[in-house]
């Protein structure tokens, strides 16, 4: 050896050492503490599996029950908890978080990424997701489930006499699972736009990248409807706001039209991350870079923005306009197009590459088949005639279970078995795979196929029993038996992953081409030990001795000389490097903010308004503790030498900084939220005669006004705040913060005297209450909006505010915006809309 | 600018399919408020729809005939997978050029029940 090698296995040496000690699992009583995406995403698959089980288990007695008529094993009550539960829990505590869960865990590998940018983000939502999910399953224990049907409809759900405490349950602890997701689709979009390694462009960047991207997307404009949708439909149940009693002016099918403008883009955003692992796993097995890479872009994005049209169509037997009923049908339609593209796509891939049908691959194709013949009859019922006479039926479930089935849990499987060596470093069964397969596949068609006859022959969904000769006994009985058939493929798959002795996986054992398989031994914690510059979309295949190289520490952040965790930043379209982002380590702040919050929403449920609002008030400090010890933290030098002769900014702040795409992201939301509760309130103008009706005023005009305009001042003033910080005047900075704050609380105050003045009671009808609604929810934001200005307030006396280091301040301002926009709507729909009427 | 800009971008990327989502707002809201308060007005609905239509149509045709430039006018065949500039400007222009013909077909889609039904009837 030379002495020049010897120098650099020892460099080598030296930064193994120093990254394994930054990135070390958190162990023994601190585990919970970990928030490496590794461990955390690990977690999140495991739970949301363990949902899939528990709610198949539910599904099983379901079909024990169907399987002879006049059977009794469970009763008609039962029955409907085990319905709803079911639907409810795959679809909200297995569909979407699987998504969040595999993304979480695969998507930094892909991107060469040493972790996403908000680790401790991403342990937040898992743990709300935990809360929230053994809250919501576990009350079937209690005989306190749901009962009503995973969508809920009203007039049912919000009568309080009819159904129990479950309704309370599902919305309260959905909604605070709902904040986890829109947490992760905070994390996911700012990672993929900004956590790529150098090089990578945006015409490079793996496919499952372009999905997560839309279906992040996508959560942002889908989950924020339901929320406000949940916030009505929980005022009315708790307070008797009368959003939805028709009594008073409301109207049940509100709910159906928040619902489902949340609950079909939902069906697509269960979809298309599922059909990401397929754009994975077909190139990798057909050996050839995927055809039509432009065309995918195109479905993903075409899907993402048409399946928002598309929400009636669960909806066109309630008495629709005919026109409006056309034009939801026609979308439908449509967003046949980009689905088909995509699967011609796989086909074109296979049809030009050498395929091995590893286990994998067999699942793909059972996945392509059984979606296949689902979208067939997804296209039959957007046809409205045709769904007039399937509404409600067997048609209907079959119809859902195989787009489900063959969209999203065969290609997941598939997922399982293609990823499971990076993940833990062991192989799968070949034998075993290719049994829970056909198990898995013909069970399911026994079960599911036989369901359009006995659709067709009317039966409908959710009745707990049957009287025998109306041609569904044997039907009914062979779902059963197709039922458990599946399950038994599902018990296979499930021992499989759980049975000791498995052998070790090779790295990079499918010869895949993209970068999360350069990971080699999962018990390296740091992700990849030095982020290579990318310049193909196959890396793996393209790039000469790429692996050799990553692992010697040739390219970026080879090491950790100052004991920080960092990742690389890079440029949206380009990939060029931009800055080292150093990402907080492992912490109980997030576990102890998520059992804070949760136990707000828990106490709620039960009406335990000082519990709730104690534990509220203790979840938002340890919030304040997390964000004040551990984001925006002042490096100790502006830039560092990131490797391979680039020195890179270790702060950056404004529209180059990762938390002000997390502001912009989550407001984005937050906006869509606000739209949602403006939609209702012009629903219920288009179903009212007058609006406000006879013998109401409109909350006081010249109250209204001056909320206004002193929220616009307060807008103002941080803008001043900012500018003053720009040029260097911490005084003024303090002095425009404080005079903002005031004049926000002032805004929010005018803002909430102005309904009151004017007499209106919220229980007395829906005009009220939703003029409420949209008022407290305005103030609501003017008064984070005053929290935000106190911590930088603080953040200023105590020095961490300065002309160079402003991000708090600039996330801030951004806020405002947000704020001062929603002001404005609020303004022009409470006092200057009933003046145009 | 999103339509003079020299570069495509994911904003021009998301501009044809954000026509698309206007147009259909348009439709369904305005289908709704006149079914719901003022039927007889349900023909010129039908023409505001129609001009609705033609006007989302030439905001695709121009963002198309922008992203055909971007494509460099088909010069360069896809896979577009070099990482290069310009491969990258292909590659946008490529998949904003395939999104417009997805959004003026779905745009046409969304205006035929104008087109063919004329009352509110429910």
């Amino acid at each position: 050896m030379t002495p020049r090698e010897e120098t650099d296995t020892e460099r080598g040496r030296r930064e193994e050492a120093e990254l394994r000690r930054v990135w070390a699992y958190s162990s023994g009583w601190r585990y919970a503490a970990n928030v490496n995406n590794q461990i955390v995403g690990l977690w999140y698959t495991c739970t949301a599996f363990v949902f899939f089980l528990f709610a198949g288990v539910l599904a099983l007695i379901m079909r024990m029950q169907l399987a002879v008529p006049n059977n009794d094993l469970v009763s008609a009550g039962t029955y409907n908890q085990l319905y709803t539960l079911h639907g409810t829990m795959m679809m909200f505590l297995f569909a979407v978080p699987i998504f969040e869960a595999v993304a979480i865990l695969v998507l930094p590998q892909m991107l060469a990424a040493r972790d996403l940018p908000f680790p401790r983000l991403s342990a937040f939502g898992f743990w709300c997701f935990l809360i929230g999910g053994v809250f919501v399953g576990g009350s079937i224990f209690f005989d306190a489930a749901p009962d009503s049907g995973w969508f809920m409809y009203p007039p049912l759900a919000t009568d309080t006499t009819q159904t129990g405490i479950g309704a309370d349950i599902w919305l309260l602890g959905l909604s605070f699972i709902e904040v986890a997701s829109i947490a992760a689709a905070v994390e996911l979009i700012v990672g993929v736009l900004k956590c790529r390694p150098p090089g990578m462009r945006i015409n490079l960047m793996p496919l499952y990248c372009w999905y997560v991207l839309v279906v992040g997307g996508m959560i942002l404009f889908a989950f924020p409807p339901l929320i406000a949708g949940d916030i009505l439909f929980e005022m009315q149940r708790l307070f008797d706001w009368p959003f939805f009693d028709v009594a008073r002016g409301g109207d049940p099918v509100l709910w159906q039209h928040l619902f489902w403008i949340f609950g079909h883009p939902e069906v697509y955003i269960i979809f298309l991350p599922s059909i990401a692992l397929l754009a994975m796993i077909v190139p990798t097995f057909a050996r050839r870079p995927i055809l039509g890479y432009g065309w995918i872009v195109l479905a993903a994005v075409g899907t993402g923005f048409l399946s928002f049209g598309l929400w009636a169509h669960h909806m066109f037997t309630i008495g629709l306009p005919a026109l409006s009923i056309g034009f939801f049908s026609a979308a439908s339609e449509a967003v046949a197009i980009p689905t088909g593209v995509q699967i011609f796509v796989f086909v074109a891939t296979l049809l030009a590459g050498r395929v091995i049908f590893a286990i994998p691959m067999l699942f793909a194709t059972g996945a392509l088949a059984i979606f296949v013949f689902g979208g067939l009859t997804g296209v039959m019922v957007a046809l409205a005639p045709f769904d007039w006479q399937a509404h409600d039926s067997y048609f209907v479930v079959a119809h859902l279970h195989y787009t489900l089935i063959g969209g999203m849990f065969f290609p997941l499987v598939a997922g399982v078995h293609y990823f499971y060596p990076f993940i833990i470093g062991r192989m799968l069964s070949d034998r075993l795979g290719r049994w829970s397969f056909w198990l898995m596949f013909c069970g399911f068609n026994i079960a599911f196929l036989p369901m359009h006859i006995t659709g067709l022959r009317g039966m409908p969904r959710r009745v707990f029993t049957y009287p025998e000769g109306l041609g569904w006994d044997g039907l009914n009985l062979v779902s059963t038996a197709g039922a458990f058939t599946m399950a038994a493929g599902i018990g296979l798959l499930v021992f499989d992953v759980l049975r000791p002795g498995k052998p070790r996986a090779p790295q990079n054992p499918w010869n895949a081409g993209t970068l999360e398989w350069v990971a080699g031994d999962p018990s390296e914690p740091w992700g990849i030990r030095s982020v290579p510059p990318v310049s193909s979309r196959y890396p793996l295949w393209d790039q000469k001795n790429l692996m050799r190289d990553i692992g010697a520490g040739r390219f970026f952040l080879p090491g950790a000389p100052e004991g920080k965790r960092e990742t690389l930043i890079t440029d949206v379209l380009d990939a060029t490097p931009q800055q080292v982002l150093r990402v907080p380590g492992d912490s109980f702040l997030p576990l102890l903010a998520a059992g804070f919050i949760g136990g707000s929403f828990i106490a709620s449920t039960f009406h335990w308004w000082i519990a709730a609002i104690v534990s509220g008030v203790i979840g938002i400090g340890v919030i304040m503790v997390w964000l004040w010890t551990a984001t925006a933290v002042i490096p100790s030098r502006p830039s560092k030498d990131a490797g391979m002769g680039v020195t890179l900014p270790l702060y950056a702040s404004g529209s180059a900084s990762v938390g002000w795409w997390a502001m912009f992201i989550t407001m984005v939301g937050d906006g869509t939220a606000f739209l949602s509760l403006i939609f209702a309130y012009f629903y219920y103008w288009t179903i009212q005669n007058a609006f406000p009706p006879a013998g109401m005023a409109p909350p006081d005009g010249p109250l209204m006004l001056a909320g206004s305009a002193a929220t616009l001042l307060a807008w103002l003033a941080v803008l001043g705040a900012r500018r003053a910080n720009s040029a260097g005047y911490p005084d003024m900075v303090r002095i425009a913060l404080t005079a903002s704050t005031l004049l926000a609380l002032a805004g929010g105050a005018l803002l909430l005297l102005a309904p009151w003045r004017a007499g209106l009671h919220p229980t007395a009808h829906v005009y009220p209450a939703i003029v409420w609604v949209v008022a407290i929810w305005t103030a609501l934001h003017l008064a984070v909006g005053m929290l935000m200005l106190g911590y930088c307030l603080a953040g200023s006396l105590a020095g961490r505010l300065s002309r160079e280091h402003d991000i708090d301040l600039r996330n801030v301002v951004l806020y405002w915006h947000f704020a001062a926009l929603t002001m404005a709507t609020t303004l022009v729909v409470l006092a200057l809309a009933p003046l145009a009427t | 600018m999103l339509f003079r800009s020299e570069t495509p971008n994911l904003w021009t990327l998301l501009a044809p399919p954000t026509v698309w989502a206007l147009h259909f707002l348009f439709c369904y809201v305005a289908g709704a408020i006149i079914c719901a308060k003022a039927p007889e007005a349900l023909d010129e609905l039908r023409l505001a729809i129609a001009a609705a239509t033609i006007l989302a149509l030439v905001f695709i045709v121009v963002a198309g005939m922008q992203a055909h430039r971007h494509w460099g006018f088909g010069s360069d065949m896809p896979p577009h997978d070099t990482p290069t500039d310009e491969d990258q400007q292909h590659f946008l222009g490529l998949a904003t050029m395939l999104l417009c013909a997805l959004s003026a077909v779905a745009v046409i889609f969304g205006a035929m029940p104008a087109l063919f039904i004329a009352e509110c009837m429910r």
